[in-house]
């Protein structure tokens, strides 16, 4: 469903990625006359295959506000902080890793800020004070005639086996936190899968009917007028249920891939014949961005990835608003399966 | 120590036929079978190669100074709109930078270079063992070089040129660039790598075979031993790099599926294979370091390098142990959990023998009579910086961590620390060390000094903030970013134009040294140049040690306390 009016809106959305630094508005006047529903696809944030088909109607329905409107970021939430901002403490902010929203996320950035920061700064002071120890002491002025000491096995012994202390004290939060990182998704995990393509993500909701959501970057005027970061803005995020366990699946289409929000502490590669899958919980509703992290050809720099977590109300709204289904209902649950096994069929899985 | 010198040279003036006859220019340099010729090509080839790869990321550093694309488009011949076109040739920089150094820069310079000047001078071999390969390396590494370059002008998907990164991760090289430009690219890796292999060939069997008299494997001089355990990962790792992308032609043009899930291949597969040669690549740039670092700490310190033996096994166990932690390079390819877990203990384990050398060091010149002459202050800097590097490399070890910094600038900032800080810190040290040695000229103190303070100050304004932008979430091979990224990003391009006006002293300096230099006599540094180059002429002559020289029993040439320097044989 839908998926074929999709890939004719991916072909127009290569087109604008192409064209990113002209005014867009123009362009996309030019292709709506051209292709007026495949327009629509993108210009409304979730066409179903009904509205599509209703072509004119679907024009209204695009101005009057619908059901479901993009949450608005929150700055420095789930995206990079500019040190040039004026909000208080911005540059501390941009020295360290962005706020947590998950909770393996928070003990990795407990093990990073209390733990492994503070070892490796200590070791390269202590480095530095020893050189700067023995410049000055050991100079030839200070030190004329050098001692002949080339062997100690005391102090050898201890630096062998202290810095093989550290290391292993340091294993033990490093073990816990991949324990923890993969954890199996429970049984009612709601699945999404995240399909990387040359270039634009689609996410797919296996669980919901088997839809799929084809998001591309959002044109620096779009960004701007919506009030979003440019080049981590998307047209169709992917929107997911705060609060509960998501199995996040990863896949491509064509090349190496890889699904990346820093906020979340996820990052995990899309592999074209490969399925990846990972537990995720976002603790609160919000909007999340990350990018493609790995080298995918020409427009790399321009697929991001956002993640609008909702309320599970407000999410299964929005699920039936992309004409999806919601688990449960009657006899949608041996159809999802089938839905989904065809669609990774056809991704070469 | 001179007449010791004048002992063994003295010898071919006895002889009418003329021991230090040298061979016509176009024979000298073209068809050279001397160790020492070839070594000053191939650190000529390096500093070409490296001001090309240097100018590439000064295009770069351009380019990223502020979002948006600037100037691209320009370089791919485009229009400024022209998004694709821009993104691909910044693809093509990314991978020719990291190409070009990786293979025809740090490589050539660090074992083709100071390898073949200095592995025979120190343990008293009149050449190479294998001269004429010796000269094919050579001439292979630069067929490689143009095959890269070239690669740049010829279709290579998005327009010309490979743009698929230095790693040629399948399937963006097979499927996604079509046209020849990859094709080229990875028959530039195949040469330089057939270099490599005859490379590491040639000076394990000198090592082995042509050590001088008396001149046992615990007597060598530490950087001999880096370059002999430098030659061990290059002969292993090397044949598997030529496997996966000899694949990768085949997946390429006939149709094979190695990679390609298609055919019931897996993009994976090339990872590992390409990781198992990577991995042991990056200490075959560091390890060579290790050894000249540790020869330059002792020399002005006057005092023998601390714990040799520790040194030594300490770089054999980096090699050993650089062969099994290949997978830490791919946390996010969804690994098992146990594997990341053990290739997270295996990756943390470098860490102590990396943490000997760093306190041999220190020990080295703890109770030493420290002269802060170019070279050692250049390994001072090395020192520090490598130890900066090295430490977030234990945070990146973590592969739960990673999973927030995998493909982030805070890998960029890391690598570029242990190797445009660590490596190329230990080659401006070795080039200051043995340049008067080699051009039988000295170069100007006060010039490598502001050589290496503008370089020093410029290399960390470019890569500490790229921490930053690492861990705020900046993905790395992006020509273009969010606002938020703008200032660091300003700083670090900042940084490049410091690193890059710090050249001028250093070339300056060269011409000085060549038109101006005195001559620096067989011993510029003092008694604490204890290895057998020091008592040879300044340059040494065409033929060195038609006598061989006997390493006497008693003498430890780490312990000069008997002041023995060694004695020819007659």
């Amino acid at each position: 469903m839908g998926l074929k009016l999709d890939s004719i809106g991916h072909i127009e959305m290569g087109q604008q990625l192409g064209r990113i630094k002209v005014t867009l508005l123009a362009l996309a006047a030019l292709l709506s006359a051209a292709f007026a529903p495949a327009a629509l696809a993108q210009d409304n944030e979730a066409p179903t295959a009904q509205e599509l088909a209703e072509g004119a109607e679907a024009v209204a329905e695009a101005v009057a506000p619908p059901a479901y409107t993009p949450m608005a970021p929150t700055l420095d939430k789930g995206m990079p902080t500019d040190p040039r901002a004026d909000t208080e403490g911005a540059m501390f902010k941009s020295l360290t890793f962005q706020d947590q929203y998950t909770e393996t996320g928070a003990y990795a950035l407990w093990m990073h800020d209390y733990f492994l920061l503070p070892v490796i700064t200590f070791i390269s002071l202590l480095v530095l004070g020893l050189l700067l120890y023995t410049i000055v002491r050991f100079s030839r002025r200070a030190n004329p005639q050098p001692s002949k000491t080339t062997h100690n096995t005391a102090i050898e012994v201890i630096w062998t086996i202290l810095p093989a202390a550290i290391l292993v004290v340091i294993a033990v939060p490093s073990m816990t936190l991949l324990a923890r990182q993969y954890e199996t998704p429970p049984e009612d995990a709601v699945t999404i899968k995240a399909i990387g393509y040359q270039w634009y993500w689609g996410y797919e909701y296996p669980d919901h009917g088997g839809f799929e959501v084809v998001s591309n970057m959002k044109s620096a005027e779009d960004a701007l007028a919506d009030g979003e970061p440019f080049q981590l803005a998307v047209d169709n995020r992917m929107v997911v249920p705060a609060g509960v366990p998501l199995r996040i699946q990863t896949t491509a289409a064509d090349v190496i891939h890889a699904f990346s929000v820093p906020s979340l502490w996820f990052k995990q590669d899309a592999i074209p014949g490969r399925l990846n899958e990972k537990l995720l919980t976002i603790e609160e509703p919000g909007v999340y961005y990350g990018q493609c992290s790995e080298l995918c050809g020409t427009l790399h720099g321009y697929m991001p990835i956002a993640v609008e977590a909702l309320p599970m109300d407000e999410f299964e709204a929005w699920i039936l608003e992309q004409g999806g289904e919601l688990p449960g209902a009657a006899d949608a649950e041996p159809e999802a399966p089938v839905e989904e096994a065809t669609a990774e069929g056809a991704s070469g899985n | 120590m001179a007449t010791t010198a004048e002992g063994f040279q003295a010898h071919h003036d006895d002889h009418a036929h003329g021991a230090d006859h040298k061979p016509g220019f176009f024979a000298r340099w073209f068809m050279s079978t001397n160790h020492k010729d070839i070594g000053s090509l191939y650190l000529i080839f390096a500093i070409i190669a490296g001001i090309v790869g240097g100018a590439i990321s000064g295009i770069m550093r351009a380019e990223l100074a502020a979002p948006g694309i600037q100037y691209l488009w320009w370089w791919a011949g485009s229009s400024p709109d022209d998004l694709a076109a821009a993104g691909h040739m910044w693809n093509v920089f990314i991978t020719a930078h990291g190409l070009i150094m990786v293979f025809f820069m740090v490589m050539p310079a660090m074992i083709g270079g100071f390898g073949n000047w200095f592995v025979p001078l120190m343990i008293g071999a009149p050449d190479m063992a294998f001269p004429r390969m010796n000269n094919v390396s050579f001439w292979l590494t630069v067929a490689g070089f143009f095959s890269l370059l070239f690669s740049m002008f010829v279709p290579g998907g998005g327009g010309m040129g490979a743009g698929v990164g230095w790693t040629v991760y399948a399937p963006l090289s097979t499927t996604g660039a079509p046209g020849p430009a990859v094709d080229f690219a990875i028959f530039s890796l195949h040469l330089a790598g057939a270099g490599s292999i005859l490379g590491a060939t040639n000076f394990i069997t000198t090592i082995f075979n042509m050590r001088a008299p008396g001149m046992t494997l615990h007597k060598m001089p530490l950087f001999v031993w880096s370059v002999l355990v430098t030659a061990f990962l290059l002969l292993l790792a090397l044949p598997v790099l030529a496997a996966a992308i000899t694949m990768l032609l085949t997946d390429r043009n006939f149709g094979t599926t190695f990679f390609d899930p298609a055919g019931g291949g897996d993009p994976v597969l090339y990872q590992h294979l390409f990781w198992f040669f990577g991995h042991p690549e990056v200490y075959i740039m560091i390890l060579p370091g290790f050894g000249m670092i540790s020869q330059i700490v002792a020399t002005f310190s006057r005092k023998p390098v601390f714990g040799y033996l520790g040194m030594a096994y300490a770089m054999v166990a980096i090699g050993v142990v650089g062969f099994i932690v290949w997978a830490h390079h791919m946390y996010t390819v969804g690994l098992d959990v146990n594997t990341k877990m053990y290739f997270t203990a295996a990756t943390m384990v470098i860490a102590v023998p990396t943490g000997v050398k760093i306190f041999s060091w220190i020990a080295t010149m703890w109770g030493g009579s420290l002269e802060f002459k170019s070279p050692m202050v250049w390994s001072l800097g090395f020192i520090f910086l490598f130890t900066v590097g090295g430490v977030t490399g234990v945070v990146l070890a973590n592969g739960g961590i990673d999973d927030n910094l995998h493909d982030t600038y805070y890998v960029v900032a890391h690598f570029h620390y242990v190797l445009s800080m660590g490596a190329v810190f230990s080659m401006f040290a070795g080039f200051y060390y043995w340049f008067p040695k080699m051009s039988g000229r000295m170069h100007s103190e006060l010039l490598s000094h502001i050589h290496f303070w503008l370089f020093f100050i410029g290399v960390n304004v470019v890569f500490f903030p790229q921490h930053f932008l690492g861990m705020q979430g900046m993905p790395r091979r992006y020509p273009d970013y969010a606002e938020a990224f703008t200032f660091w990003h300003e700083i670090s391009t900042l940084g490049y134009w410091i690193t890059a006006a710090s050249l001028i002293p250093f070339f300056v300096n060269i011409g000085y040294a060549l038109f101006a230099g005195r001559q620096p006599g067989n011993n510029p540094w003092g008694e604490g140049a204890t290895t057998l180059e020091w008592t040879l002429s300044s340059p040494p002559p065409f033929h060195q040690f038609e006598t061989l020289p006997v390493i006497e029993d008693h003498h430890d040439y780490h312990d000069h306390s008997s002041g023995a320097a060694p004695q020819p044989a007659e």
